[in-house]
C-alpha cells in the first residue's frame, strides 16, 4: 500500500461498519428536516409548477406557443430531449459497466447516479409526447399495439425506434436501481424510528432477511441486470444519434455520429453527477465517503469523452468539407459564419477549449474549479444540441425556405419547468432513500480493512 | 323564430365592432398574446347566432331565378358533384371571364372561362380570392339610415319621394358617383336616368385609373379609343413602364406572350421584350432585357426612340450612354421588325409617353397587326380625375343634394388636396352601396349592402368589348342589392330585381329568338357578337407632346398593389396573406426603394421613415427591392385601412393622403428621414441568392441552341447506382403493373411570371387556413404551394426568376421513411399522400423534406366556427385541424373525382381530364399535369423536352414535379444581363 493510494482512498479511514450504516442513513431516518433542503425543493416545485403551467399551454393552444416553424421544426423540445437523455447516461455507466469493470470506486456515488439518471429520463420522456402537434392520440400510436384498423408504427422511423430504446432504458435502469435498493431497504426497515417508516421500508424491503440464500440471488439479478443495462448505455444514444443521422439534412446525415454521442452523453452525464454530488457532499458532510478520488477520476472520465467529442467536431468538419457537396459545405460554413455563430464558438469554447485544463491534477482537485467546469460542460453539451439542430435545419438546400429560429418565453419555461421537475425528484430522492448505497460501502469498508490488513492482491 | 330581432342586435354589435377603436393586430388572429384575443371570443359568440340564422334559412342557398350551368346540364344538383356556371368579375374597368365551381348552390372556387377572351381559362390572384370575399362575414348585412337598422321596402318608398322632387327641378341638385363602368345594363339604366333628369350628373372615380392612357389615346389619334394589344403576333416587345401581366387583362396578355416563348414545344424563334421599368414588376422579371430607370428618364428614352424613328417629337432628351445604347439597340431591333413589334406604354407614364407608343406602333405599321383600336369599353370614358374634381366642387358649392355613391370607396381613396369628406358632409342625402360599412358608408345617411358579383345578375364588357352576362350561384348571402337594382329604384321602376332588369336590357340588344340566345349567352359567358368593331386611328401633332424629364431628387410613386389592389381587397385574407410576387411582403405596404437609394440615405429595412412633399406627410417601413430604380420610393396603395373589416383594418400604412389629384401616379420633390424606430414586416423569402446551388437552370436561346441538353448536365451522379434517372417518362417512372396511372408533372420556368395566380387558387381550392402577419414572421405560413424568386446579378438591376414549388412527389421520398406512424405514405400511383387522421404532428417529415414544402398546424388555423366561412370550403377536402402536418396533395379530390367518371363510362382517364387547380389558373400554362406513363400525354412529353430537369435531382428523390429550364432571348447587342449558366458549365 503506496502513499499515493491512501491518499486515493475511496473511504475516508476510521469507519466502522455501524458509523457508515448511521453517517447514511441517518440522512433519511434522523435528520431534522433542514431550512437549505426546504428552500431547495421550494425552487424546485416553482419550477416543477413552471412546468405543468407550461404543459398546460401547450395543451390548450397547441406546440406554435414555441419559436419552432418552418423549416426549424425541431427546436428546444429535441434539444432538451437530447440533452437531458445524454444526462441520463452516468448512471447506468457508473452502476453497470464499472460494475463490471469492478471499479469499486463506483460504490459509493452508483446510488445517486441512478437516481440522477432515471430523473433525467423522465425529464427527457416528456418531449417526444409534449413535442408532437397531437399529443393526445400520438402517445399510444407510436406503440405496437395491435388493433382493427390493422395500422403499426412505421418501423423504419428512428422515432419508433427511439420509442423503444427510451422506454427500454428507462424500465431496466429502474429496475436495476430498485434492485439495488432493496438491502437498504431492509437496513432502514431495522434503522427508522417510527412503525410508520418501518412500515412503508418493510413493503420495499420485500422480506429481505440478507440471508445467504437472498445475497446469492441478489448478486445474480444484480449482475444480470449489469450486463442488461450495459449496451442500452451505448444504443439508447446511439439511436437518439439515428434520430438526426438517418436524415438526409446536411449537419445531421453523418456516421459519426453514433459513437459521438455516446461519448457525448458520458461526458455530459458526468459533468451532471459532478454538478450535483460537489454541493451534495459538502451539504450532507459526505466528503468522507465521496473523496477526492471520486472527483478525481471522474474528471478523467470527462477529459476522455470530451477528446472523443472533439475528435466528433474534427471528423464532423472534416466530412463536410472533404464531401465536396455544396450543402455540407455551406452547412459548415453557416457554423462558423452564420447568424448563430457565437453560439458554435461557445460550444467550441466550453465542450472543447476549457475541458482541457483537466489535464492537469491541480485542477482535477480543485474543487469550485470542477463545479465551475461541470457546469461549462453542461452548458456546451446543451450548446452542441442546439447547433447539430437549428443551424442545420435552418438553412438546408433550397436557400428561398431558409429561416430563423427564436425561443420563445414557453421554450425558456420549458426548459427551466424540465430542470424544477428533475430538481423536485432529486431532493425529495435525497430525504427519503438513502444516498450512499450502505451495504455496498459496508462491503468496501471490510474489503479496505482485508486490504490494509495484510493485502491479499496488490 | 325571432330573426329581425337578432339581426338587428347582430348589426348593433357590428356597428359597435366597426365604430370603435380598430386594434393593432386586429388580422393576428391566434395569438394568445395580442389584446385582440378576448374580442375573438366575443365574435365567437354572435357568430353563433349567425349560426342559427342560415341553419333556419336552409343549407341550399340558390336564387330563385334560372341559372344555366356552363358545360353539364343535369336536371337537378348531385350531391356531391360541383356544377360550373359562366360568369365574369370587373376590377377597375375591366373585366375576368369566369366559370364558378358550385357545390350544392355554393360557389367554392373560381376557374377562368375558355371561351372568354380575357381569360382563355385562366384567372388572377383576385379573381380567385373573390370566393372569400363574397363569405367575407365582415361585410356589411343590413340596411342602415342614419345608424338604425331599416330595411328595403323603407328605402324605396323614401327614395321615391326624394326623386320626385328631383324630377320636378330635372335633377338638379342628383349627382350619382360611381366607379368604371363597363356594364352595359347598368350603364344604359344610368343613361335612361339622365335622360330623364337631365340636370342630374354622373360622376366616375377610382384611384387606379386610365386617365393618362386616356389623354394619351386622345393626344395622339384625337378620339377616346380601347386598345387591345395581340402579344401572339409580336416578336418584338418594348414595355414603357408596363406591367402589362400583372395588371388588369394581364391574364390573357401573359397567356399570347408566353406562346411566343413555347420553346419546350419546339418553338424555335422566340419573341424578344426589352422592359423600362420604374419599379420591379412581374412583367419585368420576364422580359429578355430589364432597365430600371426613373420616370422621368423612360419618357426620356421614350422621346429619344420616337425621334431616332422618325416621328416629329420636339425637345432634346438627355440620356446616358448606357441608355443610349438601349435606344440604339431598341431602334434596330424594331425596324427588322416592322409590323411585328410592339411598344405598350404603363397607366402610370405620362399622356406624352402613351401618344408616343401609340405613334411608334403606326409608324411601324403595327396598327392593326400586333394592336387594334376599338370603341371605349367603358360606357362613358371619364377622365376619372377631371369627374371626381369637378364633383367636389360642386358639392362644395352647394350644388348637391342628393349623392349616390355606387361602390368605391372615396372617403378613402379620393385625391388628398381634394377635401372629398369636407365637401360631402354638405350633401343633405348621401346614399352609399358598397359590399363592406367602410369609411364612406360610414360617412353616409344610407347605407345599402351590396350583392357580390357571385351573388349577382348583371353583365360585363371585356377589353375587346365582348360582353358576358354575369349570373348569380348564390341568392345575396347579406341580403344584398346591385347597384341596377338600386338604380332602378332611384329611377322610380320600383323593385325591380336585376334578373328581370339585365333581361330587360339585352331583349332589346339581342336579336332573333331571345330566349334561345339568352339561354346560350348566359351559358357560355360571352354574348356571340357583342366584340367592338376597329376603329381607324391616325396619329397627329406628335411635335406637341410634352414629355418631361426628372425633376427634383426623389420621386414617389404610387402604385396599385398585387394583392389589395386599391383597397378594396384589404378584408381578404388570403389575398393579404399571398407574398406580393417580388418583395414578397405580406400584410403589409413599404417604402419600396433601390438598395443605392437606401444606401444614399442611410435606410435598412424595416426602419420607419416620414416620407414628405410640403405640407404631406406619411410614416412607413423601407423595404429595400433589388431591380427598383434609383432616386425614387414606390408606395403601393390601398393599405391602412380604417374600416375594412378584422382582417384589413389598420394593415399597413394609408399613404393617399400623399397623393393629391396633381400627383396621381408621381410626386416628385420627397425627402425622406429616419425616424429613428423600426417595424417588423413579414418577408417570406428572406434570402434572395441560390448561393452557386442550380436550383433554377437557365441559359439564353443561343446557348441553348448549341447545347440543348444544358439543364441536364448537373447533376453528377455515380454512374452505376440504379434507378438514378432523374424525370423523363421512362425508367423509374415506368408504370407499375398494379396502377393504370403515374402522376406527374412539369412547371415551366421560362413562362412563369410568379403572379400568384396558382397561390390563392391553391388556397382556395384545398381549404388552407391564413395564419396572420405574426406567424408568417415567424415563418409559419401554410401556402401549399410558394413561388420562389431569386436574383442573380447586379444588385441594382439583377435578374429574378421565379419558381412555383410545391410537394414534388418524391419517388423515394425522405418524409416518408421518417414518419413514425405512416400518416405519409406513397401509392402505387406515385403520389406521396398526407393522412391527417393519422398525423400526430412530430414535424420529422418537414425537417427531412429538402424542398420544405410541408406546412404545419401549429395552432389551430382554420376557422372552425364561422359559419359563412364553412360553406365556403371545398367539400372534397379536409379542413385540418391544429398539430397536424399538411402539403400539396396533387389535387387528388380531383384525380378521384375523374377516376369516378372514367370508371362509369369504363374507360380510362384522359390526358388533360385531370388538371390541378395551380395549373388551370396558371395564365401562361406553366404547369401542366398528368399520367407520365402514357408517353402521349401533354407532360409525358414535355418532360421529354432537353429542357427538363429535377430540383435537387442529385439527392436521388426521384421527384415526380420537374421543371423545365429559363430560356431567354437576349438581344446580341445589348450586353447579356443574365448570367449565363449553360455556358460556363463543362
Amino acid at each position: 500500500m503506496s502513499d499515493h493510494s491512501r491518499l486515493e482512498a475511496v473511504i475516508a479511514p476510521g469507519y466502522t461498519l455501524t458509523s457508515v450504516t448511521d453517517k447514511i442513513g441517518d440522512i433519511v431516518t434522523k435528520d431534522p428536516i433542514r431550512k437549505g433542503w426546504v428552500g431547495g425543493l421550494f425552487l424546485g416545485f416553482i419550477g416543477l409548477q413552471l412546468f405543468l403551467m407550461t404543459v398546460l399551454m401547450l395543451f390548450e393552444f397547441g406546440v406554435g406557443i414555441w419559436g419552432i416553424n418552418i423549416p426549424v421544426g425541431w427546436g428546444f423540445d429535441i434539444i432538451n430531449f437530447v440533452w437531458w437523455i445524454g444526462i441520463g447516461h452516468a448512471g447506468t455507466l457508473i452502476s453497470a459497466i464499472l460494475l463490471l469493470f469492478r471499479q469499486d470506486w463506483r460504490t459509493s456515488i452508483n446510488r445517486f447516479a441512478e437516481a440522477m439518471t432515471l430523473f433525467a429520463v423522465a425529464c427527457a420522456a416528456t418531449f417526444p409526447l409534449l413535442h408532437m402537434g397531437r399529443p393526445e392520440v400520438g402517445f399510444y400510436w407510436v406503440a405496437p399495439i395491435p388493433n382493427v384498423m390493422g395500422m403499426w408504427p412505421q418501423f423504419r422511423s428512428p422515432l419508433m425506434w427511439d420509442v423503444f430504446a427510451i422506454s427500454t432504458y428507462g424500465t431496466v435502469s429502474l429496475l436495476f436501481w430498485i434492485v439495488g435498493l432493496i438491502p437498504d431497504f431492509a437496513t432502514l426497515r431495522d434503522h427508522a424510528d417510527k412503525a410508520w417508516k418501518r412500515n412503508i421500508f418493510g413493503v420495499f424491503a420485500m422480506g429481505w432477511r440478507g440471508s445467504a440464500i437472498h445475497w446469492g440471488r441478489y448478486e445474480t439479478i444484480y449482475l444480470i441486470l449489469a450486463g442488461l443495462a450495459t449496451p442500452l448505455v451505448l444504443s439508447v444514444h446511439t439511436i437518439v444519434s439515428f434520430d438526426f443521422a438517418v436524415a438526409q439534412v446536411p449537419g445531421w446525415h453523418t456516421t459519426v455520429f453514433p459513437p459521438y454521442f455516446v461519448a457525448g452523453a458520458i461526458y455530459s452525464g458526468f459533468a451532471m453527477v459532478l454538478t450535483l454530488m460537489i454541493p451534495l457532499r459538502k451539504f450532507y458532510k459526505l466528503e468522507d465517503f465521496i473523496t477526492m478520488r471520486h472527483l478525481n477520476t471522474m474528471a478523467k472520465v470527462m477529459l476522455t469523452t470530451g477528446l472523443i467529442v472533439a475528435y466528433g467536431y474534427l471528423i464532423e468538419g472534416f466530412m463536410g468539407w472533404y464531401s465536396g457537396s455544396v450543402y455540407e459545405r455551406y452547412m459548415l460554413l453557416n457554423r462558423f459564419i452564420g447568424p448563430y455563430a457565437p453560439y458554435y464558438y461557445a460550444l467550441l469554447a466550453c465542450n472543447v477549449l476549457i475541458p482541457q485544463c483537466l489535464w492537469f491534477r491541480s485542477c482535477r482537485r480543485n474543487i469550485p474549479l470542477l463545479f465551475v467546469m461541470s457546469l461549462v460542460i453542461n452548458t456546451g453539451m446543451w450548446l452542441e444540441r442546439f447547433i447539430i439542430i437549428v443551424t442545420s435545419l435552418h438553412r438546408d438546400f433550397l436557400p428561398s425556405s431558409w429561416g430563423m429560429y427564436y425561443p420563445t418565453i414557453f421554450d425558456w419555461s420549458m426548459f427551466i419547468g424540465t430542470m424544477g421537475l428533475f430538481f423536485s425528484l432529486l431532493f425529495i430522492f435525497v430525504r427519503i432513500l438513502p444516498v450512499i448505497s450502505i451495504f455496498e460501502m459496508r462491503v468496501l469498508l471490510s474489503e479496505e480493512a482485508h486490504k490494509k490488513s495484510g493485502g491479499s492482491h496488490a | 323564430m325571432n330573426e329581425t330581432k337578432l339581426w338587428k342586435s347582430l348589426e348593433e354589435k357590428a356597428a359597435i365592432t366597426a365604430g370603435g377603436a380598430p386594434k393593432a393586430d386586429s388580422h393576428d388572429r391566434f395569438n394568445p398574446f395580442s389584446n385582440d384575443f378576448l374580442s375573438r371570443r366575443e365574435f365567437l359568440e354572435w357568430s353563433g347566432g349567425m349560426a342559427a340564422v342560415l341553419g333556419a334559412a336552409g343549407c341550399t342557398r340558390q336564387p330563385n331565378e334560372k341559372m344555366i350551368p356552363y358545360t353539364k346540364a343535369p336536371e337537378r344538383v348531385i350531391p356531391g358533384k360541383p356544377l360550373f356556371y359562366a360568369s365574369a368579375m370587373s376590377l377597375g374597368g375591366g373585366s375576368l371571364g369566369l366559370l364558378v365551381e358550385s357545390h350544392m348552390g355554393r360557389p367554392t372556387k373560381i376557374e377562368g372561362n375558355p371561351e372568354h377572351p380575357t381569360s382563355m381559362g385562366a384567372t388572377d390572384p383576385f379573381a380567385q380570392a373573390s370566393v372569400m370575399g363574397m363569405y367575407d362575414p365582415d361585410r356589411s348585412k343590413v340596411l342602415i339610415q342614419n345608424g338604425q337598422v331599416t330595411f328595403w321596402g323603407n328605402f324605396s318608398t323614401q327614395i321615391a319621394a326624394l326623386m320626385a322632387m328631383h324630377r320636378a327641378k330635372k335633377g338638379q341638385g342628383l349627382r350619382i358617383l360611381t366607379e368604371n363602368v363597363i356594364s352595359p345594363s347598368l350603364g344604359a339604366a344610368i343613361g335612361e336616368l339622365l335622360k330623364t333628369m337631365p340636370e342630374a350628373a354622373w360622376h366616375q372615380y377610382e384611384p387606379i385609373n386610365r386617365d393618362n392612357e386616356i389623354d394619351g389615346l386622345k393626344q395622339a389619334f384625337g378620339k377616346s379609343v380601347t386598345p387591345w394589344y395581340d402579344l401572339k403576333a409580336a416578336k418584338v416587345l418594348v414595355s414603357f413602364d408596363s406591367d402589362l401581366f400583372g395588371d388588369l387583362s394581364g391574364v390573357r396578355y401573359s397567356r399570347d406572350f408566353a406562346e411566343g416563348r413555347a420553346i419546350a414545344t419546339g418553338k424555335k424563334d422566340l419573341n424578344r421584350f426589352y422592359a423600362l421599368e420604374s419599379q420591379p414588376t412581374v412583367t419585368g422579371s420576364i422580359a429578355d432585357h430589364r432597365m430600371p430607370a426613373r420616370v422621368g428618364d423612360i419618357e426620356s428614352m421614350a422621346a429619344a426612340l420616337a425621334q431616332k424613328l422618325g416621328l416629329g417629337v420636339s425637345g432634346k432628351p438627355e440620356l446616358n450612354p448606357e441608355q443610349r445604347k438601349w435606344v440604339d439597340a431598341i431602334a434596330e431591333d424594331v425596324q427588322a421588325n416592322k409590323g411585328q413589334s410592339l411598344f405598350i406604354a404603363g397607366r402610370w407614364q405620362s399622356p406624352a409617353v402613351h401618344s408616343i407608343a401609340h405613334a411608334l406602333n403606326a409608324s411601324l405599321g403595327n396598327t392593326g397587326k400586333t394592336v387594334r383600336y376599338l370603341p371605349t369599353i367603358e360606357i362613358r370614358a371619364d377622365k376619372n380625375s377631371d369627374s371626381i374634381k369637378s364633383l367636389v366642387s360642386a358639392m362644395g358649392s352647394d350644388q348637391v343634394e342628393t349623392l349616390v355613391i355606387l361602390g368605391g370607396n372615396p372617403v378613402f381613396d379620393a385625391p388628398a388636396d381634394l377635401g372629398f369628406v369636407n365637401a360631402l358632409e354638405k350633401v343633405k342625402t348621401r346614399i352609399h352601396s358598397g359590399l363592406y360599412l367602410d369609411e364612406t358608408g360610414s360617412k353616409c345617411q344610407w347605407h345599402i349592402p351590396e350583392a357580390h358579383y357571385l351573388e349577382s345578375w348583371s353583365d360585363l364588357r371585356a377589353h375587346n368589348g365582348v360582353s358576358t352576362i354575369v349570373q348569380p350561384t348564390i341568392a345575396p348571402l347579406y341580403g344584398g342589392k346591385t347597384h341596377l337594382e338600386v338604380i332602378a329604384a332611384i329611377a322610380g321602376k320600383g323593385d325591380k330585381s336585376s334578373y328581370d332588369l339585365v333581361r330587360e336590357y339585352w331583349k332589346s340588344q339581342l336579336g332573333g329568338d331571345f330566349e334561345t340566345n339568352w339561354r346560350k349567352a348566359v351559358q357560355d359567358g360571352v354574348v356571340e357578337k357583342s366584340a367592338g368593331g376597329g376603329e381607324s386611328v391616325a396619329v397627329q401633332g406628335a411635335a406637341n407632346w410634352k414629355w418631361t424629364p426628372n425633376t427634383g431628387e426623389l420621386d414617389i410613386q404610387f402604385r396599385p398593389d398585387a394583392s389589395v389592389w386599391d383597397g378594396r381587397f384589404a378584408n381578404n385574407g388570403w389575398l393579404q396573406e399571398t407574398p406580393r410576387p417580388l418583395t414578397k411582403l405580406t400584410w403589409d405596404n413599404a417604402a419600396v426603394m433601390s438598395p443605392n437609394t437606401a444606401t444614399k440615405y442611410g435606410l435598412k429595412n424595416e426602419m420607419l421613415v416620414d416620407l414628405q412633399v410640403g405640407e404631406d406627410k406619411v410614416r412607413v417601413p423601407v423595404w429595400i427591392q433589388p431591380g427598383h430604380c434609383a432616386d425614387a420610393v414606390t408606395l403601393h396603395l390601398g393599405y391602412g385601412r380604417r374600416m375594412a373589416g378584422r382582417i384589413g383594418n389598420q394593415v399597413g400604412v394609408d399613404v393617399y393622403p400623399l397623393r393629391p389629384s396633381t400627383a396621381t401616379w408621381l410626386r416628385p420633390g420627397a425627402t425622406i428621414k429616419a425616424t429613428g424606430s423600426t417595424y417588423a414586416l413579414a418577408c417570406t423569402q428572406s434570402h434572395q441568392n441560390m448561393e452557386g446551388r442550380e436550383i433554377v437552370r437557365h441559359a439564353t436561346l443561343a446557348t441553348f441552341l448549341g447545347n440543348p441538353t444544358f439543364a441536364q448536365h448537373h447533376e453528377h451522379l455515380p454512374k452505376n447506382v440504379q434507378g438514378l434517372d432523374v424525370g423523363t417518362a421512362g425508367g423509374e417512372y415506368a408504370p407499375k403493373a398494379e396502377a393504370d396511372y403515374q402522376w406527374g408533372m412539369v412547371v415551366n420556368l421560362g413562362s412563369c411570371t410568379g403572379c400568384n395566380a396558382c397561390v390563392v387558387a391553391c388556397q382556395a381550392e384545398n381549404n388552407i387556413p391564413i395564419v396572420g402577419k405574426t406567424e408568417v414572421t415567424r415563418g409559419r405560413e401554410m401556402n401549399w404551394l410558394r413561388i420562389d424568386r431569386y436574383y442573380e446579378g447586379d444588385g441594382e438591376n439583377p435578374v429574378a426568376h421565379h419558381q412555383p414549388v410545391a410537394c414534388v412527389h418524391c419517388e423515394t421520398a425522405p418524409c416518408e421513411v421518417v414518419c413514425p406512424v405512416g400518416a405519409t405514405v406513397h401509392d402505387n400511383e406515385g403520389l406521396n399522400n398526407m393522412v391527417y387522421n393519422r398525423c400526430v404532428g412530430t414535424k420529422y417529415c418537414s425537417n427531412n423534406c429538402p424542398y420544405k414544402v410541408r406546412h404545419f398546424n401549429f395552432f389551430e388555423y382554420s376557422d372552425m366556427t364561422t359559419p359563412q366561412l364553412k360553406l365556403g370550403r371545398n367539400p372534397d377536402v379536409t379542413v385540418r385541424s391544429r398539430g397536424v402536418m399538411e402539403k400539396c396533395t396533387y389535387c387528388v379530390q380531383r384525380i378521384s373525382a375523374a377516376r369516378i367518371e372514367a370508371k362509369s363510362e369504363n374507360r380510362k382517364i384522359r390526358d388533360g381530364e385531370v388538371k390541378t387547380a395551380c395549373q388551370t389558373a396558371c395564365p401562361t400554362q406553366s404547369i401542366v399535369f398528368g399520367d407520365i406513363s402514357d408517353p402521349n400525354s401533354q407532360v409525358s412529353k414535355l418532360k421529354e423536352a432537353s429542357l427538363n430537369y429535377s430540383l435537387l435531382g442529385e439527392l436521388n428523390t426521384k421527384p415526380r414535379t420537374t421543371y423545365l429550364a429559363k430560356v431567354s432571348n437576349p438581344n446580341p447587342k445589348l450586353e447579356a444581363k443574365q448570367p449565363e449558366q449553360g455556358a460556363h458549365h463543362e
